[in-house]
């Protein structure tokens, strides 16, 4: 009997050493990857994580969508805070100055330093970099999933009314959305009114006009920033809008009511719409059969001189917390999503732009820009390259930017409920807001931004 | 003459209820307790430290318009979606214990609404009350500008309480129609032969005698009201427009989770806990008093 159980144990032991050892040669170190795309665009970030784990055998990145941004965002901190992090997380542009005061990270440009990766920071579009660096200019995060907001517009529509080109300026949107409905188009143009739309109406709208959202340099340059939109050329904005929707020119259209405004352009309802250029293939997809469309840049009021515009999307932090051999993973990791070819392949499958001149190089000389359906997206580079970024237009830094922006929903709605007049929904939103700011401020006393 | 177990000590006794005792603690007051630390404290949310402020975050909360706004939306929603919840569901009770042709069927279809989780039936509603595709659209051709919750509040908050009560109903219904016949047949008969008609009979028997059962329904419906709301706000209107439906569970999240402000969001469910303690206690000492136990 006891020959036997010391045979057991003897095999056991030798099973278990074999299990702990010749793997321990062979096996890639796992780290995780948390993002915070869904849907088509979650089995893309699938793809590209296969590849690179095909790409070497030292390393294996497990992804895990966690359904959106803000999941993303709360599942991390809750997982922060016990102790089991991903190594790699996904943050929206938003989320920004709440990364750079947790303490939660490891400097990315640090890490590639660290572990021999020479990456050259000045290819990256500098309206691109800005937002994302410190106010010294030190890359926290990688830039990874990136887009900007675009006019498109519907070229059958515009011929109607003798147009061949989209309007560049406000005074024409409202002359052309004008004729649109004289020339019997109901719905001239969409907007919806949610959180959401901050991005392209108030975030964008500032940035191209030169026009702060914040003060202290939207907030680089301490967190005692305060709201100041309700003095701007956006009070001029909001009352042209609210003037338009009145007059029947603009419709609003979102999922709650049964159709967003991508599906209204892309059915050919409505005629213009601002939104992401990471709707271009979506309406190149949806679009009505033969119907003739095109995106433009933002138009600016008369007399602007034109900035370039805000990098949307997210970027990629590294949590600290994790091993020197999670952490060499993850820095091959972003070495490869930096790569052009990277940048190639997650371009033509997502309607996002390359982050790189290099990669944007690399997707032109390979004729990507040339034909349909991608033709169109290169504006979107112009768009944000259109002037090297100013004090102002270099990206937003505030603290609970997300409630900022569901506040900037609430009042939009209710001024366009007729519950208050244009001046006094943004003062709201100006007081709102600052009582958000001031609650982050307090909540971390005596620390700066970097 | 009654036999009882009686233990010689009294740590016995404690040691039965230690498991019970460890459950409640650990998912009951714990939790409680942390929210009420956090509630006076400033967190960060990324764990990197707290400050006292004591009741700071109260007086804050309390002194913001948005957040009245917030308790008397969640007043109006519990109100209105209780009493309609209770009321279609007992006339539903009442006819199907009436044994109406076809009430059998009644009896399991209605109970499935409860069974349908909050977002699902959400989405649900979302489609059928959309103004632009879904069957308000027909009544939108007719009456132009009739429906709509995108911009209207008022329009807004009666689609989250339709599709609240909707669920509600299939609930209520079970207990209403268990109560119902668990009345003695004899009394309804012997009504009858006295001639007293079905609604009179309702009034007069049915009625006070499923008052304990409307009570219970009352106190849970108030309750689940103040909790239960979440999913369908969140699907249907996210709160808006322009706060209207900006429930006090739903402003809880989006501060707490969306916002990151984890000391506001907890000082505000300790402030609703309070609320819904004292509602209940205020159902208990007024509204019980009328209630009939066998």
């Amino acid at each position: 009997m006891t020959i036997i159980k010391r045979g057991f144990a003897a095999l056991a032991a030798g099973a278990l050493s074999t299990a702990l050892a010749v793997p321990a040669i062979a096996e890639p170190v796992k780290f995780d990857f948390w993002f915070g795309l869904s849907g088509d665009l979650a089995r893309v970030v699938d793809t590209l994580c296969k590849n690179f784990n095909a790409s070497q055998k030292d390393y294996e990145v497990v992804c895990t969508s966690q359904g959106n941004y803000d999941a993303t965002l709360q599942n991390t901190i809750a997982a922060f805070r016990a102790g089991k992090q991903p190594t790699v997380v996904q943050v929206y542009d938003v989320g920004t100055a709440t990364m750079m005061l947790s303490g939660a990270y490891k400097p990315a440009d640090k890490l590639m330093e660290e572990n021999g990766y020479k990456i050259d920071y000045s290819d990256y579009f500098p309206g691109i970099a800005r937002y994302y660096a410190t106010s010294k200019g030190e890359m926290l995060s990688f830039p990874f999933n990136s887009s900007t907001a675009l006019m498109y517009w519907n070229k059958d529509a515009f011929a109607k009314i003798g147009k061949t080109e989209a309007p560049k300026t406000w005074e024409d949107v409202g002359a052309d959305l004008k004729a649109l409905k004289d020339a019997g188009y109901d719905c001239p143009m969409a907007i919806n009114i949610s959180a959401n739309e901050s991005w392209q109406l108030m975030e964008q709208f500032s940035a191209l006009h030169n026009q702060p959202i914040a003060t202290k340099n939207n907030g680089y340059d301490g967190l005692d920033a305060r709201l100041e939109v309700n003095k701007t050329k956006f009070v001029q904005y909001v009352t042209d809008l609210k003037k338009w929707y009145d007059a029947g020119l603009i419709k609003i259209k979102s999922k709650d009511l049964g159709q967003d405004m991508v599906q209204a352009f892309a059915t050919g309802t409505c005629q213009v719409i601002l939104t992401s250029v990471g709707d271009h293939g979506t309406v190149g997809r949806t679009q009505k059969e033969g119907m003739s469309w095109d995106v433009a840049e933002l138009p600016v009021y008369a007399g602007t001189e034109r900035k370039n515009s805000l990098v949307g999307g997210a970027s990629l932090w590294v949590l600290s917390g994790k091993s020197d051999a999670e952490y060499k993973g993850a820095a091959a990791f972003l070495n490869f999503i930096h790569d052009p070819k990277t940048a190639l392949f997650w371009s033509t499958n997502t309607g996002y732009i390359p982050v790189t001149k290099s990669g944007f190089d690399f997707m032109k000389s390979s004729g990507f820009y040339d034909k349909a359906p991608y033709k169109g997206r290169e504006v979107a580079i112009a768009s944000l390259t259109a002037s090297e970024p100013t004090e102002i237009t270099r990206g937003i830094r505030l603290g609970n930017f997300t409630q900022i922006r569901a506040e900037f929903g609430t009042q939009m709605q209710a001024i366009f409920a007729n519950k208050v007049s244009v001046q006094e929904g943004l003062d709201t939103l100006v007081k709102n807001g600052d009582a958000i700011l001031e609650r982050f401020q307090q909540t971390y006393p005596g620390k700066t931004l970097p | 003459m009654e036999k009882r177990v009686t233990f010689g000590r009294w740590t016995i006794g404690i040691l039965f209820a230690v498991p019970q005792l460890i459950l409640i603690f650990t998912f009951f007051y714990w939790p409680a307790g942390q929210a009420v630390y956090w509630s006076l404290t400033l967190q960060q949310p990324w764990g990197g430290g707290n400050i006292w402020v004591g009741l700071d975050n109260f007086r804050s909360i309390l002194a913001n318009a948005d957040y009245w706004n917030s308790i008397t939306a969640s007043m109006i929603f519990a109100g209105i979606s209780t009493g309609l919840a209770m009321i279609i569901a007992l006339v539903l009770a009442a006819l199907t214990d009436r044994q109406l042709a076809g009430s059998w069927l009644y009896r399991v279809v209605l109970i499935w609404p409860y069974g349908i989780a909050a977002p699902a039936l959400a989405l649900a509603f979302r489609f059928i009350l959309a103004p632009e595709a879904g069957f308000m659209a027909v009544v939108n051709k007719v009456w132009p500008g009739f429906w709509d919750p995108g911009l209207d509040g008022t329009d807004a908050m009666a689609s989250v309480i339709i599709a609240f009560s909707w669920k509600y109903v299939g609930y209520n219904f079970i207990f209403f129609l268990a109560a119902l016949q668990a009345i003695p047949r004899s009394l309804i008969e012997a009504a009858a032969m006295d001639g007293s008609g079905v609604i009179r009979r309702f009034w007069d028997i049915q009625f006070p005698l499923i008052t304990p059962t409307i009570f219970f329904l009352l106190v849970i419906n108030i309750t689940e009201s103040f909790q239960d709301s979440f999913g369908i706000v969140d699907i249907m209107t996210a709160g808006g427009p322009a706060n209207a439906t900006n429930l006090m569970v739903y402003k809880i999240y989006s501060d707490g989770f969306k916002g990151l402000d984890y000391s506001g969001a907890a000082a505000q469910s300790i402030i609703l806990m309070l609320l819904i303690i004292a509602l209940t206690i205020v159902q208990f000492r007024f509204i019980e008093r009328r209630v009939h136990y066998r």
